[in-house]
């Protein structure tokens, strides 16, 4: 049987191995994506993000709890940032998932950033795809903990849920744009704690000056560690998922996805050929020529893109 | 575009209770730009066998102090096995008695590292003895 006959019969062992395939090398993993793609779209993809601490992985386990005893089928990608430096991570989900890693239908998988930003990995959506192929009915995607603009999830996900914490801050941080209002559901984390319910006043002022919103976010109290609110939680998730496709909104967010998708698989195919084309040295050279001023980034950037022309498309236009 | 790492799983059989050991290990491996999956203390052979699978690493780095090693470390390489996982390079550190160590080498542990050893040796042996492809 072939690799991606074994991942569709939920072969562990083989999905395993075609995640570091494309993690390591892409290009060549790209043709086995090919074939599950067909397989793909049925699991609902649920984007989990918000500062680090707020309680992302404990969320993500109790929930994945919760419906296992529904009989759902889960993939988790949780997702740790790697050292700008060395490229290095520890990768620390796990720990809150320990009870997680015996049940044969719960399939995690740890991945570090390695230099993407935005509060994924590259390869974030194509391993979405193989546990979508796999037969997974949910698939969690649990990002970096993140600050205020790293929202990419948005563009792999479903619904979103943005899991925050009294005493993260003053006011002031609940009405920063980016991060805050990409949540399709406030999970208000740790509920326990002083200074929640002016938390949830402080998202609802917030909310309430949502103009431009057809729907707006609602707002879930929840205390991971003790499992309180979690059946609330996945209540209004499986409410809001219905919604959104009977609104066309899931089906919008698939739509613009595929096009990110297909948008970035182009560039970087050009990107690859580009740097084939220019070359290390002749890049060095520019690069040199532009430090010791007698040239400039933009005068080089236009003349490569003429020359580059000139060798792939005909005319040079 | 070419991108591979060495993917490392740290792990914690048994009922130890701390885990500094562990923690200072996982550091240093990161530090030498590889991926360290840590899950914490108090795993069973099945969850750790399970989650080198999925994670699909390429080393497993055991950390015991309580004692228990002849008990856990078979169990462990059998599941490896059952699972045709034997590829994986499993390593151990902690306390040992001697006699234990060549036992343990001798049913698949690659190398065993005893308090006191230099982190930068631990990192020598693993890139020694992974390929990456």
């Amino acid at each position: 049987m072939n690799l991606s006959d074994r991942v569709r019969k939920g072969d562990i062992r083989a999905a395993a191995k075609l995640i570091t395939m494309v993690e390591n090398d892409f290009q060549h993993a790209q043709e086995i994506l090919k074939e599950l793609h067909q397989y793909c779209g049925k699991a609902i993809v649920v984007g989990i993000t918000g500062p680090p601490g707020s309680g992302k992985s404990t969320i993500t386990d109790r929930l994945t709890k919760h419906i296992r005893k529904m009989g759902k089928k889960v993939g988790i990608v949780a997702i740790d940032p790697s050292s700008p430096f060395t490229g290095g991570a520890i990768l620390g989900d796990r720990i809150r998932m320990q009870d997680l890693s015996t049940d044969k239908e719960v399939f995690i998988r740890s991945i570090g950033t390695r230099g993407h930003l935005g509060g994924l990995s590259r390869s974030t959506q194509a391993i979405v795809k193989i546990m979508d192929a796999m037969g997974k009915d949910i698939i969690f995607i649990e990002t970096v903990g993140v600050g205020q603009s790293e929202i990419e999830v948005i563009k792999v996900s479903d619904i979103i849920l943005l899991v925050v914490m009294p005493g993260m801050g003053d006011d002031i941080q609940v009405i920063k744009a980016g991060i805050m209002e990409i949540g399709d559901i406030f999970v208000v984390n740790k509920s326990d704690r002083d200074g929640t319910d002016r938390l949830i006043s402080e998202i609802e002022m917030m909310i309430s000056l949502n103009g431009h919103k057809k729907r707006n976010p609602s707002i879930i109290k929840t205390v991971g560690t003790e499992n309180l609110g979690i059946d609330r939680l996945w209540k209004e998730i499986e409410r809001l998922v219905v919604i959104l496709q009977e609104n066309g909104e899931i089906y919008q967010r698939r739509r613009n996805r595929i096009k990110k998708e297909i948008y970035d698989l182009f560039l970087e195919n050009w990107q690859e050929l580009f740097l084939q084309f220019i070359g290390e040295d002749r890049l060095e050279n520019e690069v040199e020529r532009v430090l010791k001023q007698n040239s400039d980034p933009y005068f080089t950037a236009q003349e490569l893109t003429k020359d580059f022309k000139v060798k792939f498309l005909k005319g040079g236009n | 575009m070419k991108n591979s790492r060495i993917r490392v799983l740290v792990a914690k059989p048994g009922l130890d209770g701390h885990d500094r050991g562990a923690k200072v290990i996982a550091r240093a491996l990161r530090d030498a730009g590889m991926e360290v999956i840590y899950t914490g203390l108090r795993q069973t052979p099945e969850q750790i066998a399970e989650t080198a699978i999925q994670e699909d690493v390429n080393v497993i780095g055991l950390s015991i102090l309580s004692g228990a090693h002849m008990h856990l470390f078979p169990k462990i390489l059998k599941l490896l096995a059952e699972r045709d996982a034997s590829d994986i390079l499993v390593i151990a550190g902690g306390i040992f008695p001697r006699e234990d160590i060549v036992e343990l080498k001798k049913i698949g542990i690659k190398e065993i590292f005893t308090p006191g050893t230099d982190t930068n040796e631990i990192v020598k042996f693993i890139r020694a003895n992974v390929n990456l492809p």
